[in-house]
């Protein structure tokens, strides 16, 4: 029983790190972008809060913690100012990412793909719940399983002494 | 043998665990590795450097093994690295063509005529524009390319002596042969 306690234990931080790992995605640009957003134009607000949703989405590559839309990294404003102009050009939100995946890798994602050499970073945490779950059923199940003990007819009399009166009764099984 | 297996498997995922962490201690996160590695170099139609009327673009690169090295005037580290590359161009070993990136051109002339020029020639990319295609994010960064225009390795950070022993000329004399 304990080395199995001890297995657990072991395992659930492990599982909190992986956990941890994949949270550790979108910290969407926060919208107080206003001073990253240069010169831009945009038809309607919405246009406006699409552009900076989308570039919180991406990381800067000079500066590693923040996205697109929070640095001020040289990189950072030529890569706005070049997705600015491929969004106004008609280019879809996939096509822009396509553009800059091909250039800089799925690292410029704070998202990143689901393809198999991430599987282990998106599916890990699964399996090993899994494996958790599975040594804890197990566990329980061990615990469960042992038997009550049985005692003699003379014993169970003695044990009514002892306990007096009234306890024990109608208790036969 | 369970018995054993009890104790022994907690033990073997404190060690995966550790062997990851300690994995995790020796990597820099600020390489990105380039996707861009066994692929045509991007096309770019740039001004010489030192000839603004003058272009050059990939085609001059074609037809042997060179090494694009991407530097400014601004850039610390380019500086570090650049009486490594007069000494690699000595040799003979490598055409080095440059990319000046996000510069002055009256600074980078300068920079060249009062620390030698280890380039072959240089274009000019004021805006950074063929960098992005590059998937540059930092100078100075250095690609070797092979002759037929594909991109065989990239070097971010400055280029030491023991590098270019160890990474570049190695690669550089398999390519050529």
């Amino acid at each position: 029983m304990k080395p199995m306690k001890f297995f657990i234990t072991l395992l659930l931080p492990l599982l909190a790190l992986a956990a941890q790992t994949l949270h550790a995605e979108p910290t969407p640009g926060s919208v107080q972008a206003d001073d990253t957003l240069e010169a831009f134009t945009f038809k309607t607000p919405e246009e406006q809060q699409h552009f900076r949703n989308f570039i919180g989405q991406l990381r800067c590559l000079v500066c590693q913690n923040e996205t697109l839309a929070d640095s001020d990294a040289d990189l950072a404003h030529d890569l706005r100012a070049q997705i600015y102009k491929m969004l106004k050009s008609g280019k879809s939100d996939q096509e822009v990412i396509d553009y800059l995946v091909d250039r800089y890798g799925d690292f410029i994602l704070y998202n990143p793909p689901v393809k198999p050499s991430t599987y282990l970073i998106w599916y890990g945490p699964f399996v090993l719940l899994g494996i958790a779950t599975l040594l804890l059923v197990r566990a329980v199940g061990r615990q469960r399983r042992v038997d009550e003990p049985t005692i003699s007819a003379d014993e169970r009399k003695r044990l009514e002494q002892l306990l007096g009166d009234g306890a024990g009764k109608g208790k036969q099984g | 043998m369970t018995r054993y297996l009890r104790y022994l498997a907690p033990l073997a995922i404190f060690a995966l665990l550790v062997a990851f962490l300690y994995r995790g201690l020796s990597m820099d996160p600020k390489l990105v590795p380039s996707p861009l590695i066994g692929k045509p170099a991007p096309a770019f139609s740039l001004p010489r450097l030192d000839d603004p009327s003058a272009t050059i673009s990939n085609t001059d690169l074609k037809g042997k093994v060179t090494l694009l090295n991407v530097w400014a005037t601004w850039c610390v580290s380019c500086r570090q690295e650049h009486e490594t590359l007069v000494e690699l161009a000595k040799t003979g070993q490598v055409d080095i063509y440059g990319l000046n990136y996000k510069d002055n051109r009256q600074d980078a002339k300068r920079w060249l005529a009062q620390f030698g020029n280890p380039y072959i020639a240089n274009a000019f990319d004021g805006s950074g524009r063929v960098a992005i295609d590059w998937g540059v994010y930092g100078a100075p960064e250095t690609f070797i390319i092979d002759r037929n225009g594909i991109i065989r390795h990239k070097h971010i950070g400055p280029l030491t002596v023991d590098i270019i022993n160890r990474e570049i000329l190695p690669l550089v004399a398999k390519l050529k042969s």
